[in-house]
C-alpha cells in the first residue's frame, strides 16, 4: 500500500477500542452476542437481538460486499487526492456495514456488490479497516 | 382538535457573508414574524429553537440560544425548548404546534438562525472533524475514513439509488435547475442567474454522484414563525397555514450508514407517519416544500411522501415540467437551499406560508390549498401538512 494518509483517528477510550486495535494481528472483529451470536455493531452493551447481556470480540472473515460507495474529490482536509469512500456489508452478516475507503483499486472501477477484503492500515495502535478487491 | 395555525412568518436579511451577529438577525426576523400574526412582543408566550445554543463555536450553524432570545426581548414564558435531537430542524416548529395543541402556550415565537456564510469566512466548506486529534462517539465510524461530511454520507445513499433504480444524473440534476429556475423569480434567493444543463455537467464534482451545484449554499439569515391557537385566525388580516398533519416517526436504525434499506431515509418513517394522521392524500398536494441540502435528498422525499412511487422519483422528474411552477406539482418553490440559501430546514416552511397565503409574488403557484414541507436528511427526518385557512 501507498504511504498512509492523514486520517483522524479513534480516541480508543470507549468500548469500540477492541475494533479499532484488532488489526494488530490482521484480523476483523466484532462484538459477537455470548447468547445468540448477533453482531454487534456499534458496539453496544446489550444485543439488540436478545438483549443478552454478555458479549465477547470475535474473529470474522474480513470479507465482505460493496454495498455502496462514492469517489470523493473535495478537499475536505485539505489533502486533494481522489479517493473512494465505500460501504461495506460484511459476509457473515449482512445487517452489519463499515464505511470505509476501498483501495488498491482504481476509483471508476469501483462497483456496487464487488466482492472485497479487509487490509489494515497502520497507525499504531490503531489499525484502520480498509477493503481492498479480493484476491489483489 | 382544533389544530394550531402558523400566524405570522418574518425573515431577516438573508445573504452571503452578511457579517451581522446571529442575535441581530434572530430579532430582525423575529419581529417580523410577530407582527405579521398582529401581536405584540408581550402576547409571545412560547419560545422554541432548533438546535438552540450549543456549546462551544459550533461555525454559525447553531444561532442563538432560546435564553439570549428570551433575555433581549424580555419575554414572559409559559413553555420554552430549544435542542438539536429530534425529527430533523422542523422539531422545534412540531414542539411549539404541541404546546400550543396542549394549551401550555397561545402564541409560540419559533425561529432558526444560521451565520455559517460568514463563520466561513474565506476558506472553503470545511469538512467536519479537520484538525481534530481524535475521534469518538458516531463520527468514529465515518471520519477515519475521511468521510468528512454528509456529502459524502448521503452521495453512498443516491449512488444506491442510481444502481437500484437506474437514476441518473441528467435526471437528479432537474432538482438543481428546477431550483434555479425559481430563484430566478424570488428577490431573496442567493443564485438567480439561469443555469443550463451544461452548467450543471460543467460544475466540479464534490462527491461522486454529487457536483457542486447538488449541494446547497451556506448563508447568513434567520427565519422565525408563530405558532398560534386556532382561533387566532379570525384576528389576523391575512390568510393563514392550519396545521393539518405533522410526521414525527423514526422506526429504523438513527445511524447515517446501518439504516436498513439506503435508497430511502428516515424520511419514510416520518411521511408515512403523517399520512397516517390525516384524511388528505398526496394527491391532494398542491405545493411541495422538500429539504434539498443535496439534490437527491428532494428525490427521497418525493419518494417518501407518496408522491411519485419508490424508485420512481428520477423518471417522475425527469425533463423538470412536472416539479415546475406551473407543473402538477411545484416544488421549492423559492430555489431551496440549492439556490434560495441554507437555512437549514426552514426556508421550506416559510416558503410554504408564503405560498398558501398567494403572496409569492412572481414565483406564486396558482391558489394552492394543501402544502407540504419536509425537513431534514440522513437519520432524522420531519414533514408538516398545511392547508389554506383563509
Amino acid at each position: 500500500m501507498a504511504d498512509p494518509v492523514f486520517r483522524v483517528l479513534p480516541t480508543l477510550d470507549e468500548p469500540s477500542a477492541f475494533f479499532w486495535t484488532s488489526g494488530a494481528d490482521g484480523v476483523l472483529r466484532f462484538l459477537r452476542c455470548s447468547a445468540c451470536s448477533y453482531l454487534i455493531h456499534p458496539p453496544a452493551p446489550v444485543c439488540p437481538e436478545c438483549h443478552g447481556r454478555r458479549a465477547e470480540p470475535a474473529e470474522v472473515s474480513g470479507r465482505g460486499t460493496v454495498h455502496s460507495f462514492t469517489v470523493n474529490h473535495q478537499a475536505w482536509d485539505g489533502t486533494g487526492d481522489v479517493y473512494v469512500i465505500g460501504l461495506v456489508t460484511i459476509d457473515e452478516q449482512p445487517d452489519v456495514r463499515l464505511t470505509t475507503n476501498i483501495v488498491d483499486i482504481d476509483p471508476d472501477a469501483v462497483h456496487i456488490g464487488m466482492p472485497v477484503e479487509v487490509v489494515f492500515e497502520d497507525h499504531s495502535p490503531v489499525f484502520v479497516p480498509l477493503f481492498r478487491p479480493v484476491g489483489r | 382538535m382544533n389544530m394550531p395555525v402558523i400566524s405570522g412568518i418574518g425573515q431577516s436579511a438573508i445573504g452571503r457573508k452578511l457579517g451581522r451577529g446571529e442575535l441581530d438577525l434572530t430579532i430582525e426576523a423575529s419581529l417580523t414574524a410577530i407582527a405579521d400574526a398582529g401581536l405584540e412582543v408581550a402576547d409571545i408566550d412560547g419560545l422554541a429553537a432548533y438546535p438552540g445554543g450549543v456549546m462551544g463555536d459550533s461555525g454559525g450553524f447553531a444561532g442563538p440560544g432560546t435564553p439570549t432570545v428570551q433575555d433581549a426581548l424580555r419575554l414572559s414564558l409559559n413553555w420554552h425548548s430549544g435542542g438539536p435531537e429530534g425529527p430533523a430542524q422542523i422539531q422545534a416548529v412540531i414542539n411549539a404546534v404541541m404546546a400550543v395543541a396542549t394549551g401550555l402556550a397561545r402564541h409560540v415565537l419559533v425561529y432558526r438562525t444560521v451565520t455559517e456564510s460568514t463563520a466561513q469566512g474565506s476558506g472553503g466548506r470545511a469538512g467536519i472533524g479537520v484538525g481534530t486529534s481524535g475521534v469518538g462517539g458516531p463520527f468514529q465510524w465515518s471520519l477515519p475514513f475521511r468521510a468528512y461530511s454528509a456529502a459524502n454520507w448521503l452521495a453512498m445513499n443516491a449512488q444506491r439509488h442510481f444502481h437500484e433504480f437506474g437514476t441518473t444524473r441528467e435526471q437528479m440534476a432537474q432538482i438543481a435547475l428546477n431550483a434555479r429556475r425559481n430563484a430566478g423569480l424570488n428577490p431573496n434567493a442567493i443564485f438567480r442567474e439561469p443555469m443550463s444543463i451544461d452548467d450543471y455537467f460543467a460544475a466540479r464534482m464534490i462527491t461522486t454522484p454529487f457536483c457542486l451545484f447538488d449541494c446547497d449554499v451556506p448563508v447568513d439569515g434567520s427565519t422565525a414563525v408563530v405558532v398560534s391557537v386556532a382561533e387566532h385566525a379570525r384576528a389576523v388580516d391575512h390568510a393563514v397555514a392550519r396545521v393539518e398533519a405533522v410526521g414525527t416517526a423514526l422506526r429504523g436504525r438513527p445511524s447515517w450508514d446501518q439504516w436498513d434499506d439506503m435508497t430511502t431515509m428516515p424520511a419514510r418513517d416520518a411521511a408515512a407517519h403523517m399520512w397516517s394522521r390525516t384524511d388528505l392524500r398526496p394527491v391532494d398536494v398542491d405545493v411541495a416544500e422538500l429539504y434539498d441540502g443535496f439534490s437527491w435528498l428532494a428525490m427521497a422525499w418525493l419518494e417518501a411522501l407518496g408522491l411519485c412511487g419508490h424508485g420512481e422519483s428520477g423518471p417522475f422528474i425527469e425533463g423538470g415540467k412536472r416539479i415546475a411552477l406551473d407543473g402538477e406539482l411545484p416544488l421549492n418553490t423559492h430555489g431551496g437551499q440549492l439556490s434560495a440559501g441554507r437555512l437549514h430546514g426552514f426556508g421550506f416552511l416559510h416558503e410554504a406560508v408564503v405560498q398558501l397565503r398567494g403572496d409569492g409574488g412572481d414565483r406564486q403557484v396558482r391558489d394552492p390549498e394543501v402544502a407540504v414541507v419536509a425537513n431534514g436528511g440522513g437519520p432524522v427526518a420531519g414533514t408538516m401538512l398545511l392547508t389554506k385557512l383563509a
